[in-house]
């Protein structure tokens, strides 16, 4: 993966794989601290299976044996002098915590977070997306049942409203400030 | 600054346009791109979002584009698949960001399927 935006859109594809009514994602810069946590209401997973998630030949798929997800969003937060943490409970969800040090060499770049959260608002069906997104000092919420609302009848996943919600995100979060870029 | 509050005109001017499409009755096209592990890394987020862009850039409204898990061709990723009713399934491999505007413009729009990037076409 060459961005962490696009680990994030891999992980949160597991959420609504557990049939999440709601992804709460958010991505929070303090300082040289980056953390990313993706949070859902979905099956949630029993203790056994939580202790082996972050083993690549691990997965739900019945295709073949290997998934490698979680195992390179935990890679990835290592690399970068950062954490990786995941708790789940059976029945109530699974939240997932990745940190980074922002000014670690080794850390990919955030990437197009705009992009990867309308790929993931193109295919909600019935669930919602909560994106919260904190950096220098300037914050922004993004929540799919609000855009809903206002929609009426309109589906959310129609191109015109894709196209729009995009280019909102993109200028309502700051990604770089005095040479630091996220 | 766009905010949440645009919304109510987008929604206003569309809701017009549905009306005439529901009189239409036209059939729907389905675009699905592969989008797990080995889609997403290869870069299936971009192609998403190019047919997105290039379905609203010409205002096609029979088209519904859509996500879908590991096709199980992972070495061909990014994969797009096209349904138009009454047609054979036509997959689309190695796709990038160019390849799915033509794919767009010549198969969507104009019914030729871009040949040179089915899979076994590529070199």
């Amino acid at each position: 993966m060459r961005e962490l935006s696009l680990n994030v859109l891999d992980i949160a594809e597991n959420s609504f794989k557990a049939k999440a009514t709601l992804v709460e994602i958010s991505i929070v810069q303090k300082e040289n601290l980056l953390t990313i946590t993706i949070k859902d209401n979905g099956c949630g997973m029993d203790e056994d299976f939580l202790k082996r998630v972050v083993d690549p030949y691990t997965t739900t798929r019945t295709t073949r044996k290997v998934g490698m997800g979680i195992p390179l969003f935990k890679m990835v937060a290592e690399q970068s002098g950062g954490n990786f943490h995941i708790t789940s409970e059976k029945g109530k969800g699974t939240v997932v915590t990745a940190t980074f040090l922002v000014d670690h060499l080794d850390r990919p770049p955030l990437g197009d977070i705009a992009e990867t959260i309308v790929s993931m608002i193109g295919n909600l069906e019935g669930s919602d997306l909560v994106f919260y997104y904190e950096a220098f000092g300037q914050d922004f919420t993004l929540d799919t049942r609000l855009v809903r609302k206002e929609l009426e009848n309109i589906p959310i996943n129609t191109p015109e409203i894709l196209v729009f919600l995009r280019d909102m995100i993109k200028e309502n979060i700051k990604t770089d400030y005095r040479g630091v870029s996220l | 600054m766009k905010s949440i509050a645009d919304i109510k005109a987008i929604r206003e001017k569309m809701q017009s346009e549905i009306i005439m499409r529901d009189n239409k009755d036209v059939e729907e096209i389905r675009v699905v791109v592969g989008m797990a592990t080995c889609g997403i890394s290869a870069g299936a987020r971009p192609v998403y979002n190019a047919l997105v862009e290039e379905v609203l850039k010409r205002n096609l409204k029979n088209v519904k584009i859509a996500r879908t898990g590991c096709l199980g061709m992972c070495k061909l990723e990014p994969i797009v698949e096209v349904y138009v009713p009454n047609q054979e399934k036509v997959t689309y491999c190695h796709v990038t960001p160019e390849k799915a505007v033509n794919i767009v413009v010549n198969h969507l729009v104009n019914g030729k399927v871009c040949t040179e990037y089915l899979v076994g076409s590529e070199e």
